[in-house]
């Protein structure tokens, strides 16, 4: 999915050659990949980088997006009491290991039209901790 | 700190975008270089402006919603009791900077066309686990790192690349913010060479 976006729509600053552009490709693929964050080399901890939906989410309420209990198996758009779009009221997924992979890879792609302004979880080892850790989450009380 | 919300003073309002605005051709335009230029404070910023401003005005209500229960989250903690001085008057300060930010988000989001959603009446905040000074500081900068991270996810989704940069200024912001915060709690104040 993260290819595709790609093709579709190049930064402005990678169009063309040169070492400046190179360079900055470089750079580029370093921070999109995580390898420059303080957990590189160490085993990802889905917990810890829930943190960095704390503006927007928590566990057990729903705040500027929905809240993340019971996320298992549930219907994309269907907490009770959340103003979703309705891109993901439409959108007919159920969250799984693959659908929420997808989705927090590249939210705007995965579900053109969601609300939800980030633009993913790019490095995949972090994703998959992070999958792991929202998919354990228990049943909303 | 007995009930489990805090009560503001506005009525909730779900965002809506006044789609038409967007299609009046070059008011839309200008609009949009208007807005620029305010949110980043800069009149040159308004030079060059265009592409998808519908788009760049739902990340801007995102960002506008999470800086509204900001607000109301330091309005929790200043009202707790909880807070000494200067910590409170720490908190006061940095809820009048969301306050900015709420402002400028929300008028530049009128300026591009859009409708701004007023903050809501109430927040739903954890009030149960707040007990201590320590406690708001924890929330509070689990907040505002939070923010830090949501800014970071949004700068690279924006059309308008002034916007983009104006929105990385407010994630600068936020970070400072989540940094004497952190130096507060007695935690390092600068965990690490980058944020995420």
């Amino acid at each position: 999915m993260r290819d595709r976006v790609i093709a579709r729509r190049p930064p402005s600053r990678l169009r063309g050659g040169g070492l400046r552009q190179a360079g900055a490709a470089a750079v580029l693929a370093l921070l999109l990949t995580g390898a420059g964050s303080a957990s590189a080399g160490a085993e990802p901890d889905g917990e810890k980088i829930y943190q960095r939906c704390f503006a927007c989410h928590s566990v057990e309420r729903n705040r500027t997006g929905p809240r993340h209990c019971g996320l298992n198996g549930r219907a994309a758009g269907s907490v009770e009491g959340y103003n979703y779009s309705k891109a993901m009221r439409n959108s007919h997924i159920v969250w799984n290991k693959e659908t929420l992979d997808a989705f927090l890879a590249n939210p705007r792609a995965a579900v053109p039209g969601t609300i939800m302004a980030y633009a993913g979880v790019k490095k995949e080892s972090e994703r998959a901790a992070l999958v792991d850790w929202l998919l354990a989450l228990p049943p909303c009380e | 700190m007995s009930e489990s919300q805090i009560i503001v003073p506005a009525s909730a309002e779900i965002p809506t975008l006044r789609r038409r605005s967007f299609l009046t051709g070059l008011g839309g335009l200008t609009l949009s270089a208007a807005a620029v230029a305010m949110l980043a404070g800069k009149e040159s910023l308004a030079a060059g402006t265009s592409g998808n401003a519908e788009a760049d005005v739902n990340i801007l209500a995102g960002a506008l919603a999470a800086e509204q229960e900001a607000i109301a989250a330091y309005q929790l903690g200043a009202e707790s009791g909880l807070l000494q001085k200067p910590v409170l008057d720490l908190a006061v300060t940095f809820q009048g900077h969301h306050k900015e930010h709420a402002d400028v988000l929300a008028s530049t989001i009128s300026k591009l066309g859009g409708k701004p959603a007023k903050a809501k009446s109430s927040y739903d905040f954890p009030v149960e686990k707040l007990k201590s000074q320590r406690d708001v500081l924890e929330f509070a900068a689990g907040l505002e790192k939070g923010a830090v991270s949501a800014y970071l996810g949004a700068v690279p989704l924006f059309d308008n690349r002034d916007l983009a940069t104006a929105a990385a200024s407010i994630l600068g912001d936020e970070a400072m913010h989540w940094a004497v915060l952190r130096q507060a709690l007695g935690l390092a104040p600068v965990p690490s060479a980058f944020v995420s």
